[in-house]
């Protein structure tokens, strides 16, 4: 398994719930938290359950509190996949 | 003269089969284009029905803000349209109005069901894991307030009526209630989309809906030739105020709600009458008005020959003359939830226009004795509108529209 | 003199056995119904419990006909509806049906007839273009929910205002509420109200695993619903339905009827933030309360009894304990509050009937039901919870609030009235 990118994130992001509602998936939207980016908690609760389904891993409830930002849920997806 | 406190209508917007927008649905609906056709939203060629009055040309994309597209089934995005167009149509600045003060009252007859069948396939044949977040808020009844509520900042007495399709005069109805109450704005009125293989069986079983192929011979009401009624998609949301507040920050008036009553009709085979005749009246008392001041019933005209004729008779013992009927739903087929408030739009439109549109295509059958507009739009002094609409199993509605600048 | 809308008649279709007394004996008995779910296999789902009710729609008195026509919700709403009327002792039929309404509340319809027949007409899924040929005769009456007041309108011989409020789990409030209304107005004299769901069906555990609203703690199914406890993890899916006969005042009191209470204040207020998501202020919910104590000409010290939302999510607690101290300030801190969600879980759209019916008794008998399954108090939550015992007490004048997806909040207020 490769890496997953912030490319991946925003893919299943859209489909999941629509565009963002700022900017386009580069390093500028990064650091922004995701409900400035216009997604709540049921928009990453959707994308969870959809990349853990693609990638194979489990994303418990209690990591996607954490994911605050497109970071720290690519390094989440990362991190898990190398621990796979 | 209208009261200070009666509910008036300043703004409107219309997504349905003849057109989106108020202008392009009455232009149609005047030019009597017919707006059913085959069905193209799925393949209807195994059914025994396969007309219906779908709305062509809904972009989604660039009617609905993008983050709502996924999470909502296409009932919502039509009302959330038109919620849009209802209150730029009515240039009311919402910051004068207080947040509690506003509410959005709306009809449903039967929730996301595209969207639902897509969830269901997803469970049964994926599993329930496969079954997204969006469902939970999606299909069921109280989406299109929900939505519409959030979007436009709404945080007053909200609702949803269902009453089938009756529901557009019961949500007008309801509105008007929730002014009177103490609310300051209210968005009312119902869509709906059912026009998915799963939503559409449910509406073959009932033996209502025709099954000719030819679209204009197929939803004929009051024809002797009625077959049946096709079902439609869409429908409409108003902007509805206090008179007072209305006039006060020089708002145009379509025209006023100036009375409404409902009731439901006794069980299959009780013996007892159907009651629309004495909700009719009961909506006129409730005016200040008599049948003699009506220029012009707009009828449920569900098309099939004895609702038809329990319609014919009532308007005849009602009126006791000749009074010009309109029936614009035989351009669009029934929308359900969206049906009775569409024809709210288009009876305001002939209050604004005074002009009658026809039931292009239907040759009124003599033996049910009622002055059904066909053939052409007539022109006529209208200030005076009665609309009535009846719901599946029995639910009866009347609503009267009145001319906001004619003192009769 | 303006009219005053009474409570006549109740009943009700609960999780456990039918009828309003079995259901008062569990509230006070503080047991929970929530159980393994039997209706269907639970096994691959999430939240895998719920508070079933033990109803047989014949042994009821539903002829063979109905049952087949009916869909478990309307069912229930049917029987309810007749020991409601039984109960109020007033014959409908005596005077002008056009007088007598019927307001119903359901937040999700027929979903258990509609799922099965979708199953069916589908071929489990594998078809987008379903058969039509293998639906039930019926079935529109599945898809439209307009068919639950029409159901109990034609059984009890309702010609007047009939209708379906369908406003998510605030529906059962709303439908009584919309009914005080049209008694108010003089629409009608006597209006059959009340709310039912049945929603314990696979796509509906579907639905609310797939948000994390429902309790996954599988393992301890009778006490898994536990508002107001730290431990607590989602609310446990519940069905049932209840209805009331309401009244004007004057005639209930020319008729010699025993009146339970009046219902005296209702108001709904949306939030407008989140279609799921609750702010932990609860200023709409407050605003609703004010309202509703406003209508009611009630003070916060006339108020002995406050029945929660108490769903047991973790923010929902919050909300409304928040809600109760921004409308009666520091009574809110003296009155009793419970959840009866502890015990017959979240059936949706009726809870709010059935919450309302628990008010009423709770009137009649100076009794508050408990929150069940409370055990570890959670420090943001400071308000007498009626932990896991029914108490004794003079109850007046009660507060009863709902909340719901779509961002509605509601609230009504229920008083003694003075013979």
């Amino acid at each position: 398994m490769t890496t997953f990118t912030l490319e991946d994130l925003g893919a299943v992001l859209e489909d999941a719930a629509g565009a963002p509602e700022t900017g386009a998936w580069n390093d500028e939207v990064l650091d922004l938290p995701f409900y400035e980016l216009g997604y709540d908690s049921l928009a990453l609760i959707e994308a969870s359950t959809r990349i853990g389904r693609q990638l194979k891993i489990t994303i418990p409830d209690d990591a996607v509190v954490e994911m605050k930002t497109p970071r720290t849920a690519v390094e989440y997806v990362n991190a898990r996949l190398k621990g796979a | 003269m209208i009261a200070a406190g009666t509910a008036v209508v300043t703004g409107m917007d219309v997504v349905a089969p003849t057109g989106i927008g108020v202008e392009e649905h009455w232009a149609a609906t005047l030019a009597g284009t017919p707006a059913i056709g085959p069905i193209e939203r799925f393949d209807a060629s195994g059914y025994p029905v396969r007309l219906a009055g779908e709305v062509r040309g809904f972009d989604e994309t660039v009617l609905v803000p993008p983050r709502l597209v996924p999470q909502t089934d296409r009932m919502t995005q039509f009302a959330l349209a038109a919620a849009e167009g209802a209150l730029n149509d009515s240039a009311l600045d919402l910051s004068t109005v207080p947040e509690f003060e506003r509410a959005v009252v709306t009809a449903n007859s039967s929730g996301g069901f595209e969207f639902g069948q897509r969830e269901l396939e997803n469970l049964w044949s994926r599993g329930s894991d496969y079954v997204g977040a969006y469902q939970s808020i999606a299909w069921f009844y109280a989406a299109n307030t929900g939505q519409v509520s959030i979007r436009h900042g709404f945080k007053g007495n909200c609702g949803v009526v269902a009453t089938e399709q009756a529901g557009g005069l019961d949500a007008a109805g309801q509105a008007r209630r929730v002014l009177r109450n103490g609310a300051r704005v209210v968005l009312t009125g119902g869509t709906d989309a059912s026009l998915c293989p799963w939503g559409f069986i449910t509406q073959l079983r009932t033996g209502l809906l025709s099954t000719r192929t030819d679209p204009s011979r197929a939803y004929l009401p009051f024809d002797a030739d009625a077959n049946g009624f096709l079902p439609g998609e869409g429908g409409a949301m108003l902007v509805m105020e206090p008179y007072d507040s209305a006039t006060t920050r020089g708002a145009r008036i379509y025209g006023a709600l100036t009375g409404y009553a409902c009731g439901f009709d006794p069980p299959p085979g009780s013996g007892r009458p159907p009651v629309l005749a004495r909700v009719a009246r009961r909506a006129l008392d409730d005016a200040g008005l008599g049948p003699g001041d009506v220029d012009v019933v707009f009828a449920d005209a569900v098309g099939t020959p004895e609702l038809d004729r329990a319609e014919a008779s009532a308007i005849r013992e009602v009126f006791r003359r000749p009074v010009p009927v309109a029936a614009p739903k035989a351009l669009t087929g029934r929308l359900y939830a969206g049906g009775a408030v569409l024809d709210l739009v288009t009876a305001l439109l002939c209050l604004r226009d005074q002009v009658i549109p026809a039931a292009a295509g239907v040759r009124v059958d003599p033996r049910l004795d009622i002055d059904l507009v066909t053939g052409a739009p007539r022109p006529a002094a209208i200030s005076t509108v009665l609309v009535l609409a009846r719901g599946y199993g029995g639910f009866t509605a009347a609503a009267v529209l009145s001319h906001p600048g004619k003192d009769r | 003199m303006s009219r005053r809308v009474v409570i006549t008649g109740l009943g009700a279709v609960a999780p456990g056995d039918p009828g309003v007394k079995a259901f008062w004996q569990l509230l006070t008995a503080g047991r929970s119904a929530t159980r393994p779910i039997s209706f269907f296999d639970p096994s691959p789902f999430r939240s895998r419990m719920a508070a079933e009710a033990d109803f047989d729609p014949a042994r009821e008195g539903l002829t063979p006909q109905q049952v087949r026509r009916m869909d478990r919700t309307a069912q229930m709403a049917v029987v309810a509806a007749r020991e409601a009327v039984a109960d109020a002792g007033v014959d409908l039929t005596a005077g002008d049906p056009g007088r007598v309404g019927v307001s119903i509340g359901s937040a999700c319809g027929c979903t258990m007839g509609l799922e099965s027949e979708y199953v069916v007409v589908s071929d489990a899924g594998r078809k987008w273009t379903v058969d039509h040929d293998y639906a039930v005769p019926h079935i529109y009456g599945y898809h439209v929910p307009s068919t639950l007041a029409a159901e109990v309108a034609w059984d009890a011989g309702a010609e007047g205002p009939v209708s379906v409020t369908s406003t998510g789990c605030t529906s059962g409030l709303d439908a009584i509420g919309h009914a005080r209304e049209l008694i108010l107005e003089g629409s009608a004299d006597v209006v059959v109200a009340g709310a039912t769901d049945a929603p314990i069906s696979p796509i509906s555990v579907a639905c609310f695993d797939a948000i994390r609203a429902t309790s996954p703690e599988n393992d301890d199914p009778e006490h898994a619903s536990r508002p107001f406890d730290k431990r607590r993890a989602g609310f446990v899916l519940g069905e049932g339905c209840a209805v009331m006969v309401l009244e004007e005042l004057e005639a209930a009191r020319a008729r010699g009827a025993h009146i339970y209470a009046e219902l005296r204040g209702f108001a709904g207020r949306a939030n407008a933030t989140h279609m799921t998501g609750l702010r932990p202020d609860g200023t709409e919910m407050a605003e609703a309360i004010r309202v509703a104590m406003n209508q009611a000409r009630l003070d916060p010290g006339d108020i002995d009894y406050i029945n929660a939302h108490g769903s047991g999510t973790k923010q929902n607690d919050v909300h409304e304990t928040n809600a109760f101290k921004r409308s009666l300030g520091a009574r809110a801190y003296d009155v009793p509050v419970s959840s009866i969600k502890s015990m017959i879980g979240h059936s949706l759209g009726a809870i709010g009937s059935l919450e309302l019916v628990a008010c009423a008794l709770a009137i009649e008998h100076n009794v508050v039901p408990p929150t069940a399954n409370l055990h570890v108090p959670d420090p943001e939550l400071d308000l007498d919870y009626v932990p896991l015992t029914a108490r004794d007490h003079q109850v007046d004048g009660v507060l009863c609030v709902g909340s719901g997806f779509g961002g509605f909040q509601s609230a009504a207020v229920l008083a003694r009235v003075d013979s």
